[in-house]
């Protein structure tokens, strides 16, 4: 369907238009004015928020999908979604693991994960709640004591209006594009943080409450503020399979990071990826951008993505600070028939910022990826450094990586460097590994953690321990 | 600990072990020594369990089993290592993790237990004294950027570290200036003992002054044409291999 085609649907459902019982658990599939009222109505919006979300719609009706990623897939159909549900109650589930798909519990033994976690993961209803739901509550407590703000999108409108109308879409404005106006519109919950003046927090938010956020939807939508001389360290996803009934994924996160503060965003996201022929699977089109706003402060992008059918993600920094550090640290894989477009946008505003981009892609299969950045010097930005490196890894034969750099240089005081590598795993090396007692799963494991190295220790500890197993699981079978 | 009987094996479409027989006892080290292209490497690989090397014909049974079922993992965790005429580079990976998952990997199948980070560093430290190899190539990647003799330096520190029961050692002692050579002698040597057995493919009779063979067999043409004691090689090394050639295509 094009572009023209959606929105002439789109419009003509407005025009009849329809009258959604605000009493009922989820709207009817489409999208017009009145849906996103629904959404703010359920949510018992303040009018700003509304009129806000009301503006989005009308921009992206006026928009079109992005055509230049290297992806493909069938056209999506926006007026089949059905943009709110309200959130499953916990009696809809498995009653225990013996009910969950064998072959997803199998992962999580590979995986490590611990059995109370595997419950909550696939949605057993348990009635003594899980210890890390207390864990929370303690954890709220301490950041309370600290002035810490963590809560779900949806609770900070509610408790904390002044501030999230002071930032939201401070970094992504509603028009920035396709998906990030849709998630506007209709953005269904997410995350806010906000860490005052000075502090830094104590712990990495959100290793607990991971599984508490697995059921925010399709449009999810994360703020994070670090105001003057904070640090906090946020962590997003989890290594376990996700699956969701919802093919399309939207999530806008946007960071602001005041003076001398420091952000560290790390994700790991795994996604249902699809089965080995391609079908199913999800369609990930996020929009991450963070904003150095103050001076010396800093934002660093963490990922490691195995999942999703399709991905299309570019975590950015404005350097706009003086002396602001921006820095992204990826490792994307690709298997099957995956395929995603990724990679950063680093833009210099500020005197004296620094950005460095360390990209590791992955094939495997029929897997394609493309790993896209852009380094881009403003006029003003007087002694910009820029340092990137983008390495690619590919197995077999029938898998494709593609690295599209692009550079835009306005101050001729900046100081620009890209690296670029493809290597690939040879039966060679395999064959080496395995005379030496490895079997060819640990072979490839073992050079794809190598490979994959100075991304892993970016990410916190135990997130990283995760990660190398995942990549081990994701490839399994890519090779012999 | 090794018999090999009436082996023929192809790769590419091409036979090249042509009813081979070979038997190795324990604690015995035997030097196999043959022109350029007769089989030896093809040997190697057919033991190890290669890809794309196929038998189509005979028997090998190693420390009691049947080696041939075995997976190329599963005859090396049985004890079987082959020192390669090639080493290959494996980039990211450093050589000291390289070779603790190896050990480790090993070890498992054998029952005993992992070896933790310390414990292996101290062996690790140890074995390395014996190859005389600088640590500095310890964290290194296995192999990448490695001279043609540092390789198979760090054959012979992984043969070290791994104490196989059979050690087929193919062409170590090529490439090797004359301390190289000493030192990795004395690498091949510390393995030798009545528990470990050790196969030498070489083409120089040099290395076998350090390492004295109990047997030394001619290879032609895709077999062992001939075997004696250690005055063969020092024959070999006078008249070189025409005689046997031609007993080969007889
Ligand atoms: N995979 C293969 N495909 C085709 N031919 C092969 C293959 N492997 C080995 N050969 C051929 O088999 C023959 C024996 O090779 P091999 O490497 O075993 O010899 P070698 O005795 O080790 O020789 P060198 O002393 O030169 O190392 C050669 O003619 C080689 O070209
Ligand atoms: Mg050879």
């Amino acid at each position: 369907m094009s572009t023209r085609e959606i929105k002439d649907l789109t419009r003509r459902d407005y025009q009849y238009g329809f009258v959604t019982d605000i009493e009922s658990d989820s709207a009817p599939p489409g999208l017009s004015e009145d849906i996103v009222r629904f959404i703010s109505a359920k949510k018992n919006e303040p009018e700003w928020l509304l009129d806000w979300r009301l503006k989005a719609y009308r921009s992206w009706l006026e928009m079109t999908e992005p055509k230049w990623a290297a992806v493909s897939y069938p056209p999506i159909d926006f007026q089949s979604i059905s943009y709110y549900s309200a959130p499953k109650s916990k009696t809809d589930g498995p009653k225990s693991l013996d009910e969950v798909d064998p072959e997803l519990l199998e992962t999580y033994k590979k995986l490590g994960i611990p059995l109370h976690e595997q419950e909550m993961l696939a949605g057993v209803a348990v009635d003594a709640v899980f210890d890390s739901v207390s864990v929370a509550t303690t954890f709220k407590g301490k950041l309370n004591d600290l002035g810490i703000i963590f809560c779900s999108f949806s609770e900070a409108v509610q408790e904390h209006p002044e501030l999230v109308r002071q930032y939201l879409g401070s970094v992504v404005p509603i028009t920035d594009n396709f998906y990030a106006a849709l998630n506007s519109a209709v953005f269904s919950d997410g995350s806010f943080c906000y860490i005052p003046k000075g502090v830094r927090c104590p712990m990495e938010l959100s290793t607990y409450f991971r599984i508490n956020a697995a059921n925010t939807g399709q449009f999810e939508r994360t703020l994070i503020v670090a105001d003057d001389g904070a640090t906090v360290s946020y962590l997003e996803g989890c290594t376990a399979p996700q699956r969701d009934e919802n093919q399309l994924h939207a999530a806008v996160v946007e960071l602001v990071a005041l003076e001398e503060s420091n952000i560290k965003y790390s994700t790991v996201q795994n996604w249902y990826p699809g089965d080995k022929n391609g079908k199913g699977g999800i369609y990930n089109f996020v929009t991450k951008r963070g904003k150095c706003a103050g001076r010396n402060s800093k934002i660093s992008w963490t990922q490691v993505e195995t999942g999703s059918a399709i991905t299309w993600k570019y975590p950015s920094c404005l350097l706009q600070g003086d002396g602001s550090v921006g820095e992204f640290y990826s490792v994307a894989v690709t298997n099957n028939y995956q395929q995603a477009d990724t990679g950063t946008k680093m833009i210099h505003i500020g005197k004296n910022t620094k950005s460095t981009i360390i990209s590791k892609g992955i094939s495997a299969g029929h897997g394609q990826q493309t790993y896209r950045g852009l380094v881009k010097v403003l006029k003003g930005a007087e002694n910009a450094r820029n340092y990137s490196q983008c390495d690619s890894l590919l197995l077999g034969d029938q898998c494709g990586a593609h690295t599209v750099p692009y550079l835009e240089v306005k101050n001729p005081s900046a100081h620009v460097e890209h690296e670029a590598s493809t290597s690939k795993i040879s039966e060679d090396q395999v064959y080496y590994c395995q005379q030496r007692g490895l079997s060819a799963e640990d072979a490839v494991s073992l050079i794809v953690n190598g490979f994959c190295k100075e991304v892993f220790r970016e990410l916190p500890m135990e997130f990283a321990v995760e990660a190398q197993k995942l990549l081990g699981v994701t490839l399994e079978g890519s090779v012999g | 600990m090794l018999t090999i009987k009436n082996l023929h094996a192809s790769a590419g479409g091409a036979e090249i072990l042509k009813a081979l027989d070979l038997e190795v006892k324990s604690g015995e080290v035997h030097a196999i020594m043959g022109p350029n292209g007769s089989g030896k490497s093809t040997l190697a690989h057919v033991l190890a369990g290669r890809e794309g090397y196929d038998v189509t014909e005979g028997h090998v049974t190693f420390d009691g089993q049947n080696l041939l079922d075995l997976s190329v993992e599963e005859r090396a965790c049985a004890g079987l290592f082959l020192g390669f005429q090639y080493p290959v580079e494996i980039p990211g990976v450093a050589n000291n993790y390289f070779l603790r998952a190896s050990l480790n990997a090993i070890r498992k199948a054998r029952g005993e237990e992992e070896l933790d980070a310390m414990d292996f560093l101290g062996l690790l430290k140890k074995k390395a004294a014996l190859v005389e190899m600088d640590p500095k190539f310890l964290t290194r990647p296995v192999n990448v950027g490695f001279s043609g003799g540092e390789k198979k330096r760090n054959e012979i520190l992984q043969m070290a570290v791994l104490e196989p029961k059979l050690a087929v050692l193919d062409e170590t002692d090529s490439g090797l200036d004359i301390d190289a050579l000493r030192v990795v002698s004395k690498g091949i040597e510390s393995l030798r003992s009545p528990e470990h057995s050790i196969v030498l493919i070489t083409h120089y009779q040099r290395l076998l002054d350090y390492v004295v063979p109990d047997v030394v067999h001619v290879f032609a043409g895709g077999r062992i044409v001939q075997s004696g004691g250690k005055e063969l090689a020092i024959e070999l090394e006078k008249n070189g291999y025409a005689a046997f050639e031609s007993a080969a295509s007889a």
